[in-house]
């Protein structure tokens, strides 16, 4: 019994630098190798996609994703860029798609005349996509690969 | 009124007779060189007004207006080319140059008694500003803009596909001009309600 505490001891007082020299590894993750102090070099910044072809939606409650640059839009209280092309009146000459109309709902389930103040900043939901490597890995699937995998299975 | 007229009389009276004391070339050369010197004079100051250190030099412009470019496209961008203020609100052609700096005038008299020497008081007149200058440029069909952006050397192939389709669509048919959708690209935009295409 002694015997084998020690032994237990001894590996684990063999295995422990191993495990702390290893450490620094698991934790550096998207940082990289810098000590605290130090700086990392940052990835270059990504050129933001232009296209004017919508991207589908991952499920049906998404915030559909911008395809256009959106480089100096202005969203103020004065003015909102976005509404210029995507507003109701808008649409017919921009061949933009007209803002859902979810957005003209204030939180009493009222409809209003014109966008509802609380959906008034497009970026809170509304992003514009880059093509990087993701620093952190997404395993996302979709509800109709994950039926079609069950169909499969049957 | 009398008196006038025998002022006027008397005037011109010096002026048809010839000179006493004064020779002919004097008068002659002396003209041509206080002609020089005053055509030199009025150029000088019309180029040094027409500056963006000029502009700047008034706190309204630098802490508003000019601050606001700064952050625009027009002023930081790829290949470093950039508008400075007389680029886009002064005419480059001579007689609309001096109407414009004869408007420009009063705005001397603002900065000198104070219109808008604060952030408040630009902000509240930022809208009656900008209508200003988007009624100039659509009226001359956003001339200071074509002075550097010519639709005929836009290669409608290297833009996005949503500029390439307005432009050709709406500049080269000539249904729309610059200013009718690029407002607000150079500085802050006032309240927009009411304004069309907003």
């Amino acid at each position: 019994m002694k015997k084998s505490v020690l032994a237990v001891l001894a590996l684990l007082f063999a295995v422990a630098p191993l495990q702390a020299q290893d450490v620094p590894h698991s934790i550096a993750g998207l940082r990289g190798e810098a000590t605290l102090g130090g700086d990392t070099m940052p990835p270059p910044i990504a050129r933001t996609e232009d296209s004017a072809s919508r991207r589908v939606r991952n499920y049906p409650e998404q915030p559909p994703t911008i395809p256009h640059e959106i480089d100096g839009y202005q969203v103020t209280r004065n003015a909102n860029k976005c509404l210029s092309c995507h507003a109701r009146a808008r649409t017919q000459e921009s061949g933009a798609p007209m803002v859902s109309i979810t957005h003209f709902m204030d939180r009493d389930g009222q409809f209003l005349a014109a966008i509802s103040p609380r959906r008034y900043f497009c970026n809170q939901c509304h992003v514009t996509q880059q093509r990087i490597d993701p620093a952190v890995a997404n395993g996302f699937v979709d509800i109709d690969s994950l039926l079609a995998a069950e169909r499969d299975k049957e | 009124m009398r008196a006038l007229i025998s002022l006027v009389l008397g005037f011109w009276r010096t002026l048809s007779r010839p000179a006493v004391h004064l020779s002919f070339g004097f008068l002659t050369l002396g003209g041509f060189l206080a002609g020089v010197v005053f055509w030199g004079g009025f150029n000088t100051a019309l180029e040094a007004t027409n500056t963006e250190t000029f502009c700047v030099s008034c706190h309204e412009m630098r802490d508003n207006v000019f601050a606001e470019l700064k952050t625009t496209v027009h002023f930081s961008n790829a290949s470093g080319v950039r508008a400075s203020c007389p680029d886009c609100h002064v005419p480059h052609e001579w007689t609309h140059k001096i109407a414009r700096k004869m408007q420009a005038s009063k705005e001397v008299w603002g900065t000198l008694f104070g219109t808008i020497n604060t952030r408040d008081k630009f902000v509240a007149e930022r809208l009656r500003l900008a209508k200003h200058e988007w009624h100039r440029l659509k009226s001359n069909d956003s001339l200071e803009c074509r002075n550097c952006h010519s639709a005929e050397s836009m290669d409608f192939t290297q833009q996005g596909p949503r500029a390439a389709e307005a432009h050709q669509g709406f500049l080269v048919s000539g249904e729309k001009t610059c200013i009718d959708c690029h407002k607000g690209i150079a500085h802050q935009l006032p309240d927009m309600a009411g304004v069309e295409g907003w």
